[in-house]
């Protein structure tokens, strides 16, 4: 009933466009942001800024960047840890070769340069497809983090080849790395950095090049055949697809975690990032934050219940429950929506706007 | 799907979520003990014996004693898998959760100790990472509030070359030592310390790193044993990397006399799965063997006898050892602390005090039931590794043995070896030393 959008007329094709059309949903759009910016960093107990809502925004980041190429462009791929360590570990050369270089840019250059090594590794979709693309991307992942793991000069020359985090101000004494960094700071700079992001890659899969990638997805020969060059469409999916990989992997090193060694962006990694956008839907920027907060936020609940519960579970009972009912449920949406949470969103939406009288 | 049971869920969900936020109650006379453990995972095995003894002994306290001078003793665990932004979650989790301050955090994995260090720094909380860890957190003035006590891997290191040397009859002059090690950051902790020393003491060094999680080693251990033939092998190996090395080891026919590992690959469950080819294998280790410690006896009649305890079958293991070891660190640091402050709940700043005072001497190891378990250790503001010593112990298809005297690593020379990586850390990272005169 509130939910109905009778009464408002579009009188411009820029308001045909918008990306929210309906009022009610640019309200809730409002309040949910108002929720975050404010409410959240205020009220939040510093567990849950720091260790759930810090990574769930990084891997939703992660999530849109792998989104952009699989979901839009249909080129899977398994190299996203991989992509990750280059962005952990390009942010860690830039700023500490360059300490004067404000941090916000070293993220933007690191992920430029994971955006480099991303159209590198891409030049094999041009010949191949589907699985084999997959192991293409795969030799990406064992690539890269031997490579980090293996030459010190990436981690200057660390004895155990650990990065750690230098500190870096966002501006003045407000830091964003580091000791003195709060867990306000970090979730607020990751909360307004990750929209703009976001909203970056919703306009970029409305515009031209997205819908290439699009055409490109749904049949690469009639693509070519209207006139869309491959080589063009292919590599621009990789190249931006890197491009907010490597940030979330510079993020994850620098914001979430403040030191990583190559291992951590493993195999498991990219397999984590793969499951996020499936669940979450693929091609959907807003199933690639879905997405991240079921495969973030669910393993932390499942383990907190029994404490919140007070129920007394030893802890290794509580961790297998958790393997146990994180399986079911995967297995239970991809049965139940094989489209992901995004698609039960916008299934939920079209009934609320018909209810109560559905036909 | 139907929206209504998919809402019903999702309430649930939010109902859950309003309850774990909730803070927990405070009462003053207990003293809190967060402990991360990982009983799941890859390396379960390891972590569930230490995981056991440390539980055990802390709770033996409240059973024999009543607590540490009257004050109780409560542990919560929680199960990182030894993965390292589990790590961070449990922490996060753990450090409010208790009825005082934590105590101390053991991360239990040098990964997850990396992660914490900065972030207890800025909690103040306090990391004990005895034998792993960061080895130049030794530095106290860097690193007022984590303790490598006992030993470091950079003194491990030099305690297996020492030990080595003595047994080629005082030269190491044209030998050929390679080192196995676990490819990440734990693994490669004893590198700079062994070619610092193949310069000092003439042998030549290679290396072998082993990917994880080092099932894959036949390739190694062919170019160890039929090209390089070295004449001591050590080893800096985890997990199921362990067993596979020596089974290894034993296909190419390298003597187990000469191979030696770390004292993480040092445990029933590293030499049991290699079988009879495991006999003979020596590694270091820096407490007690064995199930023989009066300290046992308390701990089977006071918890076992009444139907408490974390895992009889555990008893003795050399890791279940090492969790008591932690353990009682983490409870004489308390007593310490309580001398100072008075017999209460103490906050993390006291424990810290207590830690950095931290005294056990070869007497009150006997004192505690556990005789020439392990070395005197004595901390002060500078030295936070204090001075501890490891020994060889041999394993011989039954049981570990000790072989060798206590073996005092060389600290004048490893010392300025912390000193100069703690002051590179402190430079970039901006921390102010303390003055520790």
């Amino acid at each position: 009933m509130i939910y109905r959008e009778a009464g408002q007329f579009k009188s411009s094709y820029g308001a045909d466009q918008a990306i929210f059309p309906i009022r009610q949903d640019r309200i809730a759009l409002v309040i949910l942001l108002a929720l975050a910016v404010v409410a959240v960093p205020l009220f939040a107990a510093p567990y849950w800024l720091e260790t759930i809502l810090v990574p769930f925004l990084v891997f939703s980041m992660a999530a849109i960047g792998l989104n952009l190429l699989t979901g839009y462009c249909g080129q899977l791929s398994l190299g996203t840890g991989g992509f990750m360590a280059c962005g952990a570990f390009f942010a860690y050369k830039l700023s500490t070769a360059f300490p004067e270089l404000h941090i916000v840019l070293v993220f933007l250059l690191s992920g430029l340069g994971t955006a480099f090594v991303g159209i590198l590794f891409g030049i094999p979709s041009l010949r191949i497809k589907g699985f084999y693309l997959a192991v293409a991307t795969l030799a990406a992942q064992f690539f890269l983090v031997w490579m980090f793991n293996k030459f010190p000069w990436w981690n200057n020359y660390s004895p155990s080849g650990v990065i750690s985090a230098p500190p870096r101000a966002l501006f003045g004494d407000i830091y964003l790395t580091g000791i003195q960094a709060t867990p306000e700071i970090k979730y607020s700079f990751l909360l307004v950095f990750v929209a703009v992001m976001a909203l970056v890659a919703k306009n970029l899969t409305r515009s031209r090049i997205g819908r290439t990638w699009m055409a490109i997805r749904d049949m690469d020969i009639a693509a070519e055949i209207i006139g869309i060059r491959p080589l063009v469409a292919k590599l621009s999916a990789f190249a931006i697809s890197s491009f907010y990989i490597g940030i979330s992997g510079a993020l994850w090193a620098f914001i979430y975690t403040g030191s990583v060694e190559a291992l951590a962006f493993d195999i498991n990694r990219s397999f984590q990032v793969l499951f996020m956008i499936i669940i979450g839907g693929l091609g959907s920027i807003l199933g690639s934050f879905l997405g991240a907060a079921f495969i973030v936020l669910l393993p932390i609940l499942l383990s907190n219940a029994p404490t919140a519960l007070g129920l007394e579970i030893s802890v290794e009972l509580i961790s297998h429950m958790e393997f146990m009912i994180f399986g079911a449920l995967i297995i239970f949406f991809l049965i139940v929506e094989p489209h992901g949470l995004a698609r039960l969103w916008q299934i939920g939406k079209e009934k609320l706007r018909l209810w109560p009288f559905p036909y | 799907m139907n929206l209504r049971k998919l809402g019903l869920v999702a309430l649930g969900a939010a109902l859950l979520v309003g309850g774990i936020s909730a803070p927990p109650a405070l009462a003053a006379e207990t003293q809190y003990f967060p402990s991360l453990v990982y009983r799941t995972g890859p390396y379960a095995p390891n972590g569930v014996p230490f995981a056991n003894g440390y539980s055990d002994y802390l709770l033996m306290l409240n059973e024999r004693d009543g607590g540490i001078n009257g004050v109780k003793v409560e542990v919560q665990e929680c199960d990182t898998a030894y993965n390292n932004d589990r790590g961070v979650e449990c922490y996060e989790r753990l450090k409010g959760s208790g009825q005082s301050e934590p105590t101390l955090f053991n991360p239990l994995s040098t990964g997850i100790t990396y992660a914490l260090i900065e972030r207890a720094r800025a909690d103040g909380n306090n990391i004990v990472s005895g034998g792993y860890g960061r080895a130049d957190a030794s530095d106290g003035r860097v690193f007022p509030h984590v303790f490598t006590l006992p030993i470091t891997y950079w003194a491990g290191a030099d305690s297996m070359i020492q030990y080595v040397r003595a047994q080629e009859g005082g030269s190491l002059k044209g030998k050929k030592i390679a080192l196995v090690y676990h490819d990440s950051a734990y693994g490669k902790e004893p590198i700079a310390t062994l070619e610092r020393l193949a310069g000092e003491e003439g042998y030549t060094f290679s290396k072998f790193p082993v990917a994880h999680p080092g099932l894959e080693q036949k390739a190694t251990w062919l170019q160890i044993g039929r090209q390089l033939r070295p004449d001591w092998v050590f080893m800096w190996g985890w997990g199921v990397m362990n067993s596979t090395a020596i089974k290894e080891a034993a296909s190419v026919g390298f003597p187990m006399e000469k191979f030696v590992g770390i004292w993480w690959s040092a445990s029933e469950a590293d030499v049991i799965p290699a079988g009879d080819s495991a006999n003979g294998y020596k590694a270091l280790g820096f407490h007690g063997v064995g199930a023989g410690f009066p300290v046992h006896a308390d701990i089977t009649k006071h918890l076992y006898g009444k139907g408490m305890g974390a895992g009889k079958e555990t008893v003795g293991d050399v890791l279940y050892n090492r969790g008591m070891f932690n353990a009682v660190v983490a409870s004489e640091a308390v007593r310490i602390a309580q001398g100072k402050f008075g017999k209460r709940a103490l906050t993390s700043k006291e424990v810290n005090w207590g830690l950095n005072n931290l005294e056990i001497s070869n007497a009150r190891w006997a004192e505690l039931g556990m005789p020439d378990f392990a070395r005197g250790i004595k901390i002060s503001c500078a030295d936070h590794e204090g001075a501890g010593s490891s020994y060889v112990q041999q394993w011989d298809g039954k049981t570990w043995s000790k072989v060798s005297d206590w073996i005092a690593p060389n600290n004048s020379a490893l010392r300025p070896a912390y000193e100069s990586s703690a002051a590179q850390y402190a430079k970039e990272n901006n921390i102010a030393m303390r003055d520790c005169k």
